[in-house]
């Protein structure tokens, strides 16, 4: 299996991904902004950090990247696209994905362990997961998701929901909710499931010595379902 | 242009008698732009005038020592072709004016250092102190500080692994902001700042040169008054994207063999780092100033020269790797600029519209710098104080508990390293809030584990004791998570050298951090001195800050202080005297500030830390914490609230009161967790090494139990520790 990695001027989590993802089998290759092609791949994934500073807005330049019109084309012909954190925000700034991500509504950068809630295991990313409350890792200041009410009733009723924030029993309550994401809502698909964007860092999650291990369900998973 | 004399090299913080030795050094009256040099390589954030002669006293060198003081930062060999590269270095004075930006680029100007030397920052820590919580002020420059060091190191992607934060009133006018940085670099790799060859090309790479920060150095190195708000403009301006650029290239160019030497322009901008290299390399170095790429218009010579805009390097090339040199820098969307060369005349030369506008020798600004032998006053050891039993026998244990858990310098800081990246770069093993932060050299089973250290409180007391204090701190914190201790960077925070006081204790603070890191192989690999931290004649208590590295070989033996399993034993390892002066008990529950702090014993630190470290290697210890500010039961405390297990003392069988055993701050002692079936092999080992010991009691469920008297649930603990801060700040 073949992953890509874009990396973006200010992409700080380009080499953990791909650490992650050839811990787990993929052939994977770091692809630069600025080129035009992306080679032959079964995901490509960007990356968390700050591209472009985050200045105008998080994911807003690198966004209108040359090489975003490949990852476009690819994500509309059905390829599967995820996005981390800024990848998140670099993929609501392209349109794949609707909303938008706000700064956290305490105003303050948060990087700790979160659970959240897996809603849909009908995509190829959580379809056969073993368990559908994961303890994973957040680190971001722009991670409060919200849209508009019309766009809310669209994804629920289309099922575009990924995960929410809950506890370790699968409870979504406010309290739960670290940054003020409308729902809790930590990651949704497009329509067609085939583009996913997440806050949280499956990456940072894949060794017993760092803060867990269900990154590697997660990635060991994903592999399993696009073979 | 402005004619220079005498009253306008005083306003540019030179003395009299500097001023005549700069005329006499040059025979004639030096032009502005000289003079500005001059000002900015002469003082004392740039020269260490009044410190030179007391650091050269510091042990520096070892087995393990690469490079020590005198490059941009200290290297240390970590086995198998690998090495560290760290330093520590303050930015108090502009964080005070500009807490953001002050802290921020304080951030970016020690990750600076670092990759200036080829390596990847992988960890950063830092040591904040603030005023006392009720002054106006705190709230705001705590927040401030803290999003400006998040802002910049999280942006760039480099973890903040461990820091220190503490108030104290004697910092309400002068804050400290103290960034460390490690960098990981291949022993082969690792570049310097000497410049070698004539008419090599001299190439600035980075950020444009603005006009801010113009005199920053000399900033810091005075006091502060009531007009210090309208330094503002000296506060430079970070951009931690740029910089994450300028990682990535320099690093991708240091991959290659073009370089010769890099230097990154921090205090005193192109001045400090042109100079730095010809110095180094015993040469001279002609500029170009039209060349340099300037942000805004029309700058002057004297502006160029002084600018301390962030984000810009330094690099003397090979012959004809320009072209090579410039692709790289383009791809990262960076200024490049062949601005000058290398020159046999060991005089710095700059031009400007065709014209020389300045002509000085190097060795009159480095070598001939000024050097002073202040007067210092020593420090006398305070007697004790007779602590009053009938007091203390009246207090009930739990609220003392629940004051000294809450105290604003034991509390969790939880609010703090929340708001920093900790777990970038995906290596990161143990996060802030333990002993020690620990990242593994990726790739590898060796892990490096680093903290930053200060006791303030002690080092007023007794500048030699406290000195020596730092060090022992520094050293438990690393043993406690297994780590073998290798080097130091220190960051010497003071008052003013002018104050005989002040100067007395930077002199023995300096001395008893010789004698530690002596005794204990842990020399002193880089630093920085910062003194005038002071309000009008008002500083700072003395505040050394220790950054310590040590090396974990095989990373699955790291050591965490959370308590693991129930019906485990607890050992307190080294001798409980009941000293109570200047313990945070005697200074918060009695109100006493007198008194000499707890005495340091060498060789019982050395004997009982390497003993330590020999039952961890044996696996024979499942969990550890040092005893420091609040005692052996505020150490059990936190173990109980981190693993969410109690704890049951035994009946005490000492001598002193138990107020006095529980709450006493002698030093050297360890509380460490160990299985019952291993107790033979540990206490064997402890014995053979004339380790005092002492079973403390064994883990249990839900309490902590200190006597049939005392029992706390662990959620009050937990409630007691973490509470403050995040109310405070809300």
């Amino acid at each position: 299996m073949k992953s890509a990695v874009i990396t973006f001027p200010g992409s700080n989590c380009d080499r953990d991904m791909g650490v992650a993802l050839k811990k787990f089998g993929f052939k994977n290759e770091m692809v630069w902004h600025d080129d035009n092609e992306l080679p032959k791949s079964d995901l490509i994934v960007l990356p968390g950090g700050f591209s472009y500073g985050d200045y105008l807005r998080c994911g807003s330049m690198a966004s209108k990247s040359k090489i975003m019109n490949s990852v476009i084309e690819f994500a509309n012909s059905g390829g599967l696209v995820m996005g981390i954190c800024n990848g998140f925000q670099i993929l609501v700034e392209t349109g794949l994905l609707p909303g938008v991500l706000l700064r956290n509504k305490y105003l303050e950068f948060i990087c700790k362990n979160v659970f959240v809630k897996v809603e849909n295991n009908n995509n190829p990313y959580f379809k056969n997961l073993s368990k559908n409350i994961l303890k994973l890792h957040i680190a971001h200041n722009e991670g409060n998701y919200f849209c508009t009410g019309e766009q809310l009733k669209e994804i629920e009723d289309n099922n575009q929901i990924a995960i929410y924030y809950s506890d370790e029993d699968g409870k979504t309550n406010e309290e739960f909710n670290p940054n003020g994401s409308m729902k809790n809502i930590a990651g949704i698909f497009n329509k067609n499931k085939n583009v996913l964007g997440m806050m949280p860092h499956p990456e940072r999650m894949i060794d017993e010595s760092l803060s867990g291990e269900d990154g590697s369900l997660f990635f060991k998973n994903l592999i399993n379902n696009i073979r | 242009m402005i004619e220079v004399n005498e009253k306008i090299a005083i306003e540019h913080g030179l003395k009299k008698d500097e001023y005549k030795k700069i005329c006499d050094l040059l025979k004639r009256t030096p032009n502005i732009t000289e003079l500005g040099i001059f000002s900015a390589m002469w003082n004392e954030h740039c020269s260490y005038k009044s410190s030179r002669l007391h650091l050269k006293k510091l042990p520096t060198k070892g087995k393990k020592v690469i490079q020590g003081p005198g490059e941009n930062a200290g290297v240390i060999d970590i086995e198998d072709g690998d090495a560290i590269v760290f330093k520590i270095e303050s930015h108090n004075h502009p964080s005070f004016i500009e807490p953001y930006q002050g802290a921020a680029t304080g951030v970016g100007g020690i990750m600076r250092d670092v990759f200036t030397m080829g390596a990847r920052p992988i960890a950063n820590l830092n040591s904040i102190h603030f005023g006392s919580p009720q002054h106006k002020k705190t709230k705001n420059l705590l927040r401030g500080v803290v999003h400006g060091i998040g802002g910049y190191g999280n942006c760039i992607g480099v973890p903040t692994i461990a820091g220190q934060t503490s108030f104290d009133s004697s910092y309400n006018g002068n804050i400290l902001v103290n960034a460390m940085t490690l960098g990981l670099v291949k022993k082969n790799k690792i570049f310097y700042s000497k410049a070698v060859g004539i008419d090599k090309p001299v190439i600035y790479v980075g950020s444009k040169t603005g006009r801010d920060g113009i005199h920053g150095a000399s900033m810091a190195s005075a006091s502060f008054d009531e007009k210090i708000e309208e330094k503002k403009p000296t506060v430079q301006v970070g951009d931690p994207f740029t910089e994450k650029l300028l990682l990535e290239a320099c690093l991708e160019l240091m991959a290659g063999d073009s370089i010769i030497a890099i230097q990154d322009m921090g205090a005193a901008g192109l001045t400090s780092s042109s100079i730095e290299m010809a110095s180094k390399g015993n040469l001279g170095i002609e500029l170009d100033l039209n060349k340099v790429p300037c942000r805004e218009s029309k700058m002057t010579p004297y502006e160029i020269m002084l600018s301390e805009s962030q984000e810009r390097m330094l690099i003397v090339l090979e012959n004809g790797k320009e072209e090579l040199a410039k692709k790289i820098f383009d791809k990262w969307n960076l200024d490049f600029a062949v601005i000058g060369k290398t020159t046999n005349t060991k005089n710095i030369e700059l031009f400007f519209d065709n014209k020389q506008v300045a002509k000085i020798p190097v060795n009159t600004l480095v070598e001939n710098s000024p050097m002073y032998d202040r007067k210092w006053k020593k420090a006398k050891l305070p007697k004790k104080n007779k602590i009053k039993k009938e007091f203390i026998n009246k207090l009930k244990i739990k609220d003392i508990l629940n004051k000294i858990l809450s105290n604003p310098n034991v509390c969790s800081k939880e609010w703090i390293w929340q708001q920093y990246d900790h777990t970038v770069m995906g290596d990161t093993i143990q996060k802030p809030g333990g002993n020690s932060g620990v990242v593994r050299v990726h790739g590898t089973n060796k892990a490096v584990a680093a903290t930053v250290d200060s006791s303030a409180v002690y080092c007023w007391a007794h500048p030699l004791t406290g000195g020596k204090q730092v060090v022992c701190e520094s050293w438990r914190n690393l043993i406690s998570v297994g780590a073998t201790p290798i080097a130091i960077t220190n960051c010497l925070n003071f008052g003013s050298p002018e104050n005989e006081d002040n100067m007395g204790e930077f002199v023995e603070c300096v001395q008893g951090i010789g004698e530690a890191s002596k005794f204990l192989g842990f020399p002193v690999v880089s630093g920085n001195v910062s003194f005038y931290n002071q309000t009008k004649e008002v500083g700072i208590k003395p505040t050394p800050a220790i950054g310590g590295v040590g090396l974990i070989k095989n990373y699955k033996q790291m050591i965490t202080m959370d308590f693991k399993e129930i019906n485990n034993l607890v050992l307190i390892i080294g001798k409980t005297e009941g000293h109570m002066d200047q313990s945070l008990f005697a200074r918060t529950i009695l109100d006493e500030k007198n008194g000499p702090p707890p005495e340091i014993n060498l060789f019982n630190e050395k004997n009982n830390g390497e003993t330590l470290l020999q039952l961890i290697k044996n696996d024979l210890v499942k969990s550890a914490h040092d005893v420091s500010l609040g005692g052996i039961i505020t150490a059990i405390s936190k173990m109980c609230i981190k693993g969410n297990k109690g704890f049951e003392f035994k009946k005490l069988n000492i001598f002193i009161n138990e107020i006095e055993y529980l709450f006493s701050e002698d030093q050297g002692r360890y509380i460490i967790e160990i299985n019952p079936s291993d107790l033979q092999k540990v206490s064997k080992i402890l014995e053979k090494n004339s380790v005092h010991f002492d079973e403390l009691g064994k883990i249990v469920d839900k309490y902590l139990i200190i006597s049939q008297k005392t029992k706390v649930t662990i959620d009050e603990l937990k409630s007691y520790n973490t509470s403050w801060l995040k109310d405070y700040m809300n």
